[in-house]
């Protein structure tokens, strides 16, 4: 490993500088190490740190341009509410059919059954996944921080009551609960299904959290913020959760990844996403017999799913691999 | 240990309690029960309903028909279930026990498998870390499980078994498409070797050269439509893997292990030549289980006569080479009668249902008709586990081979083997115990969506009907076996773990 350590004056969290050769994380195409090693005369905050070792992974980079394109496509194309988009078409208007509907250069994903565009309705069913996947994926990070720290910092019967809660939804399979509460909330809308998917998948943070929150609790300058009296509230946000924030950033990006996968299987299932709306789960449930003869119907959704899915889920590795270097010095 | 196992099964008992209250109370407010009788133009409808409300016991409050469930459940520990009764009456638990058996074989298969190709991938791109075969597992395993199941399912009946049903009707191999999987399998084989270039151009050469060869003469003999294994493969199989077996528990330079090992696979032959005419003509599940057990005991004796100094590790070797050889008997047998079965079941790849309905054919053909329909599913449902596993254990295995004991291990002179097998891997494990016993019950979740795709009348569709129609008796007969299944899972890794760590052993 490299001799160069910048450490944060002052910081009880030594970080020790990482060298170009130990930063390249478990991405697809290593390699970068051609610029010159970090300014030595320079010291960077716990933050730059991050920041620069996030950005030195390539595909958690890449995978974000293509998230960010999908996301400014899915939304600018047809628009949001009133708000009209760039895109001509309309996905409720049905056009007359080009041959068997197969993608031209006028629909470039093709036309359904009935002549609709399908790029404008596979934009929609995004957008509607993709609103369900970040709220879900915040409201289950703010449950799971909330009640991951009470518990571990606590302690107590505190702890007790909402460690077995987390166990009671732990048993239940998380297709299970969220099929039966899906199929509850159908009627609510999107946000309302989101809410309540949102509301079943916190538990395994909530455990991570604790986990964190037990160790760092232990700490002298946590000991050191109650000598002074500080309220227990402020301990734990000003000072316990700030150095968990690593964790919890992780598993709120890989909570969006699983969110979206879950949210396109109850709608395929038919516990999600209620027609008049759509999403990409109810898209590909509802062309999935059209595969022999109009392959394309079954092929945009499914790919947007996994393109979403897989970039997420790269973010989510770069950003592991930013936070917590140690897993890629094994070898130097 | 016996105190922790039991206040463990106690906490278990409560939490899946309290689970069932919350799954309970969930389901019947999730809906209508007796929409569809509202919405139908029958003309006795009222008389429907009134027959519905007082069928499900509508009119009573929720924690009676509540406390009624649990006593009948509580009944299952004297011998007679009673899970109550679906919307149109029938006995929930008799439909639970036909629909939990094919879903519990799914499910067992594709743990099972994933767990020993995921933790082999996680150990090998490990060791290989940074390299081309770690990128592209790492990469296979990312996408894995960024893939929708239900899409990639449709995907897979399409690719996978309409295909291969239109080739297996010819079943030849066209040259090109030869040359394409030679090179592919002199590829990746490389990459999985590693070592020096000119290594890796000899493994490369020498697969290509082999498979070009062996599928050519496959084509020959039309192999693929009359496959045959023969009692010489089986021996060269089995002695193979008893070396295998030997490098990876005892090192090749053990000759106890390694002669012992020989010997197991020689006498599984024998056995399999003494036993062939019973096997094949008057076959049935339970002389397979039985044979199974006395290979076991066998290859175990066998193990402890070679021994020596090395008896455990030697008992060990045999009884996994024992396993290995037995497995290869079955394989041996079920190729040899693939001929007939395909003669009766021309598509043999289907893609709905668990078992072909009037199906006819020997005992050996129906287990190829169950092996054939379970095949898709079980690849769906295992891919995404063993990218998880693949990427658990890569982890864990990196976080160990890190640790100073490792750096001990080394430094003392022991071999590599001994050093990621017995240092490394026995601690990397500890983890990855944990992870697969909490997937178990999300394997189970994902058998919902796999078993509506392929249509098989499993759990998935008991749950999702009585979902549909708000009844909660099979919805609650789904969550009980998945809720037991998960505890009883949950204690396997708990006794794992002790076995493992022994520092909790107290």
């Amino acid at each position: 490993m490299s001799d160069i350590r910048n450490s944060n004056p002052g910081g009880e969290d030594y970080e020790p500088q990482i060298s170009a050769s130990g930063v390249d994380a478990v991405g697809l195409a290593a390699g970068g190490s051609a610029d010159p090693l970090p300014g030595e005369d320079k010291s960077y905050s716990q933050g730059q740190l991050v920041a620069r070792r996030f950005f030195r992974h390539r595909a958690a980079v890449t995978s974000m341009i293509v998230l960010g394109i999908i996301i400014v496509v899915a939304f600018t194309s047809i628009g949001v509410g009133s708000i009209p988009g760039w895109w001509p078409k309309d996905y409720t208007l049905q056009y007359d059919k080009i041959g068997d509907g197969a993608p031209t250069w006028a629909y470039p994903f093709g036309q359904d059954t009935g002549g609709k565009d399908y790029f404008a309705l596979v934009m929609r069913g995004t957008q509607f996944s993709l609103i369900i996947a970040f709220a879900v994926g915040i409201i289950s990070t703010v449950v799971g921080t909330l009640i991951g720290a009470l518990a571990g910092f606590y302690r107590g019967w505190l702890e007790s009551i909402l460690m077995r809660m987390t166990d009671v939804f732990i048993v239940i399979p998380l297709l299970v609960i969220a099929a039966v509460l899906g199929k509850t909330a159908s009627g609510w809308g999107i946000l309302g299904l989101a809410l309540v998917l949102g509301l079943v998948t916190w538990t395994g943070l909530a455990r991570l959290v604790r986990g964190e929150v037990l160790s760092l609790r232990e700490r002298d300058f946590v000991l050191a913020a109650q000598a002074v009296g500080t309220s227990p509230w402020r301990i734990i946000s000003r000072h316990v959760l700030p150095n968990a924030v690593g964790v919890i950033i992780v598993s709120a990006t890989l909570s969006i990844s699983s969110a979206i996968l879950l949210e396109t299987s109850l709608s395929f299932l038919g516990f999600g996403v209620q027609p008049p709306d759509t999403s990409l789960g109810t898209l590909i449930s509802e062309y999935q017999a059209a595969f022999a003869t109009r392959p394309w119907l079954f092929w945009w959704p499914g790919l947007m799913i996994l393109t979403i899915a897989l970039c997420v889920n790269f973010i989510g590795d770069g950003l592991r691999d930013a936070f917590d270097p140690r897993q890629n010095r094994t070898k130097d | 240990m016996l105190k922790f196992i039991l206040r463990r099964i106690g906490a278990s008992a409560l939490v899946l309690l309290g689970a069932s209250l919350l799954v309970y109370v969930l389901t019947i407010n999730s809906g209508d029960p007796l929409k569809d009788l509202r919405e139908s133009n029958d003309p006795n409808r009222a008389t429907l309903i009134a027959e519905r409300i007082a069928r499900m016991r509508l009119d009573d409050p929720w924690y009676e028909r509540y406390w009624d469930w649990l006593k009948g459940v509580g009944g299952c520990f004297t011998g007679n279930c009673d899970l109550g009764v679906t919307v149109n009456g029938i006995d929930v638990a008799t439909l639970t026990q036909q629909a939990a058996s094919s879903t519990l074989r799914l499910v067992t298969v594709a743990t099972l498998l994933a767990i020993f190709v995921g933790i082999a991938l996680g150990i090998l791109t490990a060791i290989r870390q940074y390299s081309g075969f770690d990128y592209t597992i790492t990469f296979s395993a990312f996408l894995f499980f960024s893939l929708p199941v239900f899409w990639a399912a449709t995907l897979l009946k399409e690719y996978a078994a309409i295909q291969y049903n239109n080739w297996i009707a010819v079943g030849q191999y066209a040259p090109w498409t030869i040359v394409i999987v030679a090179v592919l399998a002199a590829f990746v084989l490389q990459a999985v070797l590693g070592g020096t270039t000119k290594r890796r151009l000899i493994t490369a050469a020498a697969v290509f050269g082999f498979v070009t060869v062996v599928l050519f003469v496959f084509n020959a003999l039309d192999w693929w439509r009359n496959p045959m294994f023969g009692i010489g493969g089986v021996l060269l199989v089995s002695a193979a893997a008893g070396v295998l077996v030997t490098a990876l528990v005892a090192g090749v330079r053990n000759r106890r292990a390694l002669y012992a090992a020989f010997t197991t696979a020689v006498v599984g032959v024998a056995a399999y030549w003494l036993t062939a005419p019973f096997l094949v003509n008057q076959p049935s599940w339970l002389l397979l289980a039985g044979l199974f057990v006395v290979a076991v005991v066998v290859s175990v004796a066998i193990g402890a006569a070679w021994g020596g100094y090395a008896r455990k590790q030697s008992m060990l070797v045999t009884g996994i080479t024992g396993v290995i050889t037995s497995l290869m008997v079955v394989a041996d047998i079920l190729i040899a009668h693939w001929a007939s079965f395909l003669s009766v079941k021309s598509r043999p790849i289907s893609t709905i249902g668990s078992q072909t309905p009037n199906f006819t054919g020997g005992f050996w053909e129906q287990v190829l008709d169950l092996g054939t329909q379970i095949l898709l599913p079980t690849i769906l449902l295992t891919l995404v586990s063993v990218a998880s596993y693949s990427r658990y254990t890569r982890s864990s295995m990196l976080e160990t081979l890190n640790q100073d004991y490792v750096r001990t291990a080394r430094s003392k002179g022991l071999s590599e083997r001994e050093v990621i097998v017995k240092h490394a891997f026995r601690n990397a494990l500890i983890p990855i115990t944990t992870i697969i016993a909490f997937d178990f019950a999300g394997i189970i979740g994902g058998a919902i969506i796999t078993e509506q795709v392929f249509g098989w009348k499993g759990m998935g569709a008991l749950f999702q009907d009585g979902l549909n129609a708000v009844d909660p008796a099979p919805v609650m007969a789904f969550f009980l076996v998945t809720g037991v299944a998960a505890v009883v899972m949950n204690l396997v890794a708990d006794i794992a773990y002790a076995a493992l760590d022994p520092r909790i052993r107290r």
